[in-house]
């Protein structure tokens, strides 16, 4: 249908397109479900764990662990990239520095992982991927946005960094990924958004 | 229909539906930057009190935005939502339904989405409500929800506003607390303060959020077991607002020792 005294394009015509049905932002606006943990680095740590042995009940094993320190020594990669909230707005060259996925796997020597992860969070949140989504430098963990620490309401510090999907993807305050066999929601998936995420298809929701 | 004849449990569907066409059946000024549009929907709504749903405007030449709204009426209304709308400085959307939109207008819309600020009876703990400006939409919503059904669960409201004319729901608000002991309301004029105003007068503090807890925790009276402690009168708070104003009482509530699962947040702009 067509809103016939709509115009609409107050704001800035995008330099370059965006996905369909997302605005130009240029502030970075906040949304997360509950507060914005408190998290040290001096305690902090991120794991990678193996699948349950069966279905969700415990049995998985870490597979790779590293603090505060073992990620800063780890080569560092340098992401600049546009990001898309669900919440309908793009933010277009933003710059972020991290560890990508890949050189977590081949520090842990992981050589064949299972085709899903669950990231999982500080607070509890939660979000499902398929593993091809943030390997070969789709997916970084990222502790530094536009030359600063990566502030606490951004997901500091340390987030998850998949530009390609919708932002939730992108979990903050991330502390592990957990292989999945197969694909299953996590917090806001179980709420009726999508399963993949992808903006330029806009899969917002269950279905899309 | 009675309000239990409304669709409103915990099992009402997560997925939204696809894209609808409903129709403006009311448009009411609440306030100088908000209005309140009341859309007819085709079919049931069927949304749980906290949910928002997706507009869509396409402009003649083939250009969409979208945006979402929080709904502010009670889900016991089958086929009617009502959005809280503020009209953002260069929003084009916002601009469109303040300037435009009139009584009988068809918008596009899909809904309901979200789940973690919903609230329904069946949570019988104290809430602490929590709302800066238009923030109040969807805790408007879980209030009226409250009311029709007539929970006996306690709640709290601090709505922190900048002047008088910016209160809105304020007569619906006022009855309620009037009629209902369950009930409280704190109104906070962060801005102007008119003579004789005998609300608060500044933005919510930690020492105001303190009076908030003490209130409820004194006025249970008997009404909790011995067991409780002090600090966890209220099981669960719902904050909406501005960044900053959610960030800063989400992060005190938690300090205070509430479990983190149940400090449930929206926030909007940048």
């Amino acid at each position: 249908m067509i809103n016939n005294r709509f115009f609409g394009r107050r704001r800035p015509e995008p330099p370059r397109p965006i996905p369909p049905g997302q605005y130009l932002e240029d502030g970075f606006p906040v949304l997360s479900a509950g507060p914005t943990p408190r998290v040290d680095t001096a305690t902090w740590e991120f794991t990678i764990q193996s699948s349950s042995a069966n279905g969700s009940e415990g049995g998985s094993e870490t597979l790779g662990s590293w603090d505060w320190d073992a990620l800063n020594a780890l080569p560092q990669t340098d992401f600049h990239t546009d990001i898309h909230c669900v919440t309908k707005w793009s933010k277009l060259d933003t710059d972020w520095r991290g560890v990508t996925i890949d050189t977590l796997f081949e520090d842990a020597g992981i050589t064949d992982p299972d085709d899903f992860v669950m990231a999982f969070c500080d607070g509890g949140y939660t979000t499902n991927l398929p593993v091809e989504d943030i390997v070969d430098g789709k997916g970084l963990l990222a502790h530094t946005y536009d030359g600063e620490p990566l502030a606490p309401e951004h997901g500091g510090p340390v987030r998850l960094l998949v530009p390609h999907l919708y932002f939730w993807k992108s979990a903050k305050w991330v502390r592990g990924l957990k292989f999945m066999d197969q694909d299953a929601p996590g917090f806001w998936e179980g709420y009726g958004y999508n399963m993949y995420g992808d903006p330029w298809r806009e899969q917002r929701y269950t279905g899309d | 229909m009675g309000p239990e004849g409304a669709g409103t449990g915990p099992e009402a569907t997560a997925t939204p539906g696809a894209w609808q066409v409903a129709t403006v059946e009311s448009v009411h000024t609440e306030s100088p930057r908000v209005k309140l549009f009341r859309l007819k929907l085709p079919g049931r709504g069927n949304f749980q009190a906290g949910q928002y749903y997706d507009i869509r405007l396409s402009a003649p030449d083939g250009y969409q935005a979208q945006r979402s709204y929080s709904i502010s009426s009670s889900p016991e209304e089958p086929d009617v939502i009502e959005l809280t709308i503020e009209l953002i400085t260069d929003g084009e959307v916002s601009s469109y339904f303040h300037e435009v939109v009139e009584k009988g207008e068809k918008i596009e819309l899909r809904g309901p989405i979200g789940g973690h600020f919903t609230w329904t009876p069946n949570y019988t703990e104290p809430v602490l409500l929590v709302a800066g400006g238009s923030g109040i939409a969807p805790l408007m919503s879980i209030l009226r929800h409250r009311r029709t059904v007539g929970a006996a669960s306690r709640m709290l409201l601090m709505f922190s506003v900048r002047t008088e004319s910016d209160i809105l729901f304020r007569r619906d608000l006022e009855q309620m607390a009037s009629e209902d002991t369950n009930f409280e309301l704190v109104i906070t004029l962060t801005r102007a303060v008119p003579e004789g105003w005998a609300g608060e007068t500044r933005r919510i503090d930690p020492q105001m959020i303190d009076a908030a807890f003490d209130m409820v925790s004194r006025e249970a009276g008997g009404a909790f077991d011995g067991a409780k402690e002090p600090d966890r009168t209220f099981g669960r708070a719902y904050i909406c607002g501005g960044t900053g104003f959610v960030e800063s009482i989400a992060s005190y509530l938690l300090e205070t020792g509430m479990d983190y699962n149940e400090i449930r947040t929206e926030r909007f702009g940048p």
